[in-house]
């Protein structure tokens, strides 16, 4: 494989803030929705709320840990397939 | 700029996204066998089907200038049945041999159960047999980290697969390393919704220097966009990538990885 030639460098701030700022507004909005309507119990929202704490570790690895944090972490495969879908969070 | 697109399911998209395609810079398009949708309803459903992307949709393709290539199998939405399965499977010899056929796939997991293990391991075993290429679908959102560390270990099995002609598809930030480290090609899905941006797409290729890696659109019947992967390479321009660098991706690596198919000619 021939080397790799890094991007020139852009500044990524100008590129993606106002997207990143638009997107954790709505999910501020999501979270005072959910908690207004008293379904905030729901493990869905537990999972979003564990999520959310990983983002103000220091490692450039959040992406990583926030998938991590909604995954299955079990490692046997099931007995049988009881329904075809994913939810997005594994309940425990 | 030309590409390819490695995973799109067109026989659920219209005649109108091959033209789109087209005048954004397709050549070719990679139909790996998969749900529909619905589950069928016998093996006689996937015949009708093996017929639709290895006959019909070539000649849809090639009206606008693309070559369409396919790939065969049981996908594991339906391989709970496995009665069904084994009807399918050997529906594949009929098959395999057809101009345009590159492999077995996507086979893969979807829940990670016990019978979609054995009729993803029935395939790799067939495709051991024909020398064959495989790609390989890995589970959603919650379940693919397990599905992708199951399906790892399963190929430890085939000691005759090489992992270099495997590709696992539908990776993400939490599996990419797993796959690549193990010497298995990656795909990167570009999903509007359940699978990869392309930011996030970019971050993983930066990361990984792009070696071993496709990008697709897996373009289906569900909410998908048949023109990410030209969107994500107007994203690498707006990101500073050269344009060798994003030639690599959307081009040389995908012509690389499938060129060890002699009947793939781009
Ligand atoms: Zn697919």
């Amino acid at each position: 494989m021939p080397d790799w030639t890094p991007p020139t460098q852009v500044n990524l701030v100008d590129l993606g803030f106002m997207d990143s700022r638009s997107k954790l507004i709505d999910l501020a909005a999501f979270l005072d929705r959910v908690q207004r309507a008293g379904q905030e119990g729901d493990f869905r929202v537990q999972a979003l709320k564990n999520a959310i704490a990983l983002l103000s570790q220091d490692q450039p690895q959040r992406a990583k840990d926030v998938l991590l944090s909604f995954s299955d972490p079990s490692s046997t495969p099931v007995e049988k397939a009881a329904m075809q879908g994913a939810i997005g969070a594994y309940k425990k | 700029m030309n590409y390819i697109e490695p995973h799109g399911h067109m026989v659920s998209r219209t005649t109108d996204d091959y033209e789109r395609m087209a005048i954004a810079g397709c050549q070719a398009i990679c139909e790996p066998a998969f749900w529909a949708g619905f589950d069928r309803a016998s093996a006689d459903g996937f015949y009708d089907y093996f017929r639709q992307i290895t006959e019909y949709e070539p000649k849809r393709a090639a009206k606008f200038g693309i070559q369409h290539y396919s790939w065969l199998c049981i996908n594991p939405k339906e391989a709970e049945d496995l009665a069904l399965a084994d009807d399918v499977i050997a529906l594949i010899p009929q098959f395999i041999d057809k101009p345009g056929v590159l492999g077995i796939g996507e086979i893969g997991l979807n829940k990670n159960s016990r019978n979609e293990l054995k009729i993803f391991e029935q395939h790799v075993q067939v495709a051991q047999d024909y020398d064959a290429l495989v790609l390989i679908h890995t589970p959603h959102l919650e379940d693919k980290l397990k599905g992708t560390r199951l399906i790892v270990e399963a190929l430890k099995n085939f000691p005759k697969i090489k992992p270099e002609r495997v590709i696992i598809d539908h990776v993400e930030e939490h599996t990419i390393d797993h796959v690549l480290d193990h010497g298995f090609w990656a795909g990167i899905t570009l999903y509007p919704e359940s699978k990869c941006t392309p930011n996030r797409a970019i971050d993983m290729l930066e990361q990984r220097h792009a070696e071993q890696i496709w990008m697709n659109s897996a373009c289906d019947w569900g909410i998908s966009d048949p023109l990410a992967v030209p969107k994500t390479m107007q994203a690498m321009r707006q990101r500073g990538w050269t344009t060798e660098m994003i030639q690599r991706v959307a081009w040389d690596n995908p012509r690389k990885f499938m060129g060890q198919c002699e009947k793939f000619k781009l």
